[in-house]
């Protein structure tokens, strides 16, 4: 259970039209009304949300932004930009971002080939119907040369509890950046990881066919797993203590405490995610923590309440949204198999043990 | 260290990246990183995005006044964002953007999808069609030379497409 979610976004532009960065209003007015309709007509979009930028609100942008539908980029764009999201929210297409067409497909686990698959059969679709910026040489042409080629970004979102605690992320990060891949943080772009989330992608775009490069990047997340699954193995055999410590804390904590930040629940959360992983809690499943990531964000905190929300505020709400949810799960069974060893056990039966 | 981008300042903010065998560094000031929206952690762009510009820079002198002829971008316009402004500008920088793709990419050279037989067949229908109407213009203008020459170049191009499944 170390991938959360897999992801292929590709990047296209309309042949003949200038980028949407410096496009004039009526170019881009003009190559959204093209995309949204050829990407309305689609059979894998049957049903979907299609809607210009400005005719969102802020908070509905920002529930966008935190569901991964949208990037922060498109968030921020209004009249001339819009999105279409089919009916399961697994496909995206954002159309004046950075290029004209940025489409993802987006499914819970680890199921690269799958989302290449679902993204590259709207490829074909829209491409049958739009003329795309294509050169035999460079392949498809994109707003900024990173992404040219291919236009392919395959990413996956990874649960590291493990490796950040036993101090390997550093190394692991440093030798998957040598492969030419990067990591990055929850929110694709940035430096800082928040609930042990690392997401995994390809940098470059140009000289390497998809599926080998989505072959390389499931090899080497497989890889990754791999130094997960034994971190924690090493950990639970060298540093019981530890590990059942933080997750005792983390169910402690989630389901008494009454202001809870956003950094501060992401990493109380990981823990626990960790200790269902470890079977150390009843009650609870992936399905459940899964969503307390998403339903602790911001933007989702205000759409349950129906209100706009000042940060002290919502660190209340917060903290009120995780006791309720996490009232029927029981308290972490502190006692693996050979844990805790023989001459602790009695301390550890006094203290710990529900 | 000055900072990369004003050459002014004390260069405070830090980025490296580890490409293949590559290693790039960026060293830039407090005002720069702000002016780039690199203060916010969660907004980081890219460090290829942001060597996109440096590379700009470093583009030969020749490039430097070309204004592409589709959509009026100029290489001052790539320094100032680091991207380009139309499918067009590939060519019109190519010398220039040459040296950029290869520190950036795998190769130089695009492996990967082409638009399919899809868009192919309707180029083929689409110009056919337009020569058909030219076609019984020069009828109707009693060109006939011409007319014969349409027909003659509607049929090698149906004679070059029909047989040939397009891949």
């Amino acid at each position: 259970m170390v991938v959360m979610s897999s992801r292929v976004r590709l990047a296209r532009n309309l042949q003949g039209a200038p980028f949407p960065g410096w496009a004039k209003k009526t170019d881009r007015q003009r190559a959204l009304e093209v995309i949204m309709g050829a990407a309305v007509a689609l059979p894998e979009m049957q049903g979907c949300l299609s809607r210009s930028m400005d005719s969102f609100t802020v908070l509905e942008k920002q529930l966008l932004v935190e569901k991964h539908l949208i990037s922060r980029e498109h968030a921020a764009k209004n009249v001339g930009s819009g999105v279409a999201i089919n009916k399961a929210k697994t496909i995206s297409l954002m159309i004046n971002e950075e290029d004209h067409l940025r489409m993802q497909a987006l499914l819970p686990g680890f199921c690269l080939g799958e989302v290449w698959e679902t993204i590259d059969r709207v490829d074909s679709g829209l491409e049958s119907k739009l003329d795309y910026a294509y050169s035999p040489k460079l392949g498809y042409l994109t707003a900024c040369p990173t992404n040219v080629g291919t236009g392919i970004r395959a990413s996956a979102m990874l649960h590291l509890p493990a490796l950040v605690i036993a101090e390997q992320i550093n190394q692991v990060i440093q030798a998957v950046n040598k492969l030419g891949l990067a990591v990055r943080g929850l929110y694709g772009e940035g430096t800082e990881a928040s609930g042990n989330l690392f997401q995994v992608s390809n940098q470059t775009t140009l000289g390497e066919r998809e599926q080998d490069l989505i072959e390389r990047l499931r090899k080497v997340i497989n890889q990754i797993i791999e130094h997960e699954l034994n971190a924690r193995q090493t950990l639970i055999e060298k540093r019981p203590h530890m590990i059942y410590d933080q997750v005792g804390r983390a169910y402690g904590v989630l389901t008494n405490a009454c202001i809870q930040t956003s950094k501060e629940a992401m990493n109380l959360i990981s823990m626990l995610r960790l200790g269902l992983d470890l079977d150390l809690i009843r009650g609870l499943n992936h399905g459940l923590i899964d969503e307390l990531f998403l339903t602790t964000q911001p933007a989702h905190l205000q759409k349950r309440s129906h209100q706009k929300l000042t940060a002290e505020q919502r660190d209340v709400r917060r903290a009120s949204l995780l006791r309720e949810r996490l009232k029927d799960v029981q308290r972490p069974k502190l006692l693996a198999p050979g844990f805790p060893p023989a001459e602790d056990a009695a301390d550890e039966g006094k203290t710990d043990i529900a | 260290m000055l900072c990369d981008i004003c050459k002014e300042n004390e260069a405070t903010v830090h980025f490296s990246q580890v490409v293949g065998d590559k290693v790039r560094k960026i060293d830039i000031c407090e005002a720069c990183a702000k002016a780039k929206g690199l203060t916010d952690p969660g907004s980081v762009a890219m460090l290829g995005d942001m060597l996109g510009e440096f590379a700009g820079e470093q583009m030969p002198a020749e490039t430097e006044n070309l204004r592409c002829p589709a959509c009026g971008f100029t290489l001052a316009n790539f320094k100032k964002t680091g991207r380009l402004g139309c499918g067009e500008c590939y060519v019109t920088f190519e010398g220039g953007l040459k040296s950029l793709l290869k520190a950036m990419h795998k190769g130089e050279r695009h492996v990967g999808k082409t638009p399919g037989k899809a868009a192919t067949a309707r180029d083929v229908t689409d110009r056919i069609k337009a020569l058909e109407d030219d076609l019984q213009r020069a009828i109707a203008d009693e060109r006939y030379e011409n007319a014969a020459q349409i027909r003659d170049e509607i049929r090698a191009i149906e004679t070059k497409t029909m047989p040939k499944p397009a891949k």
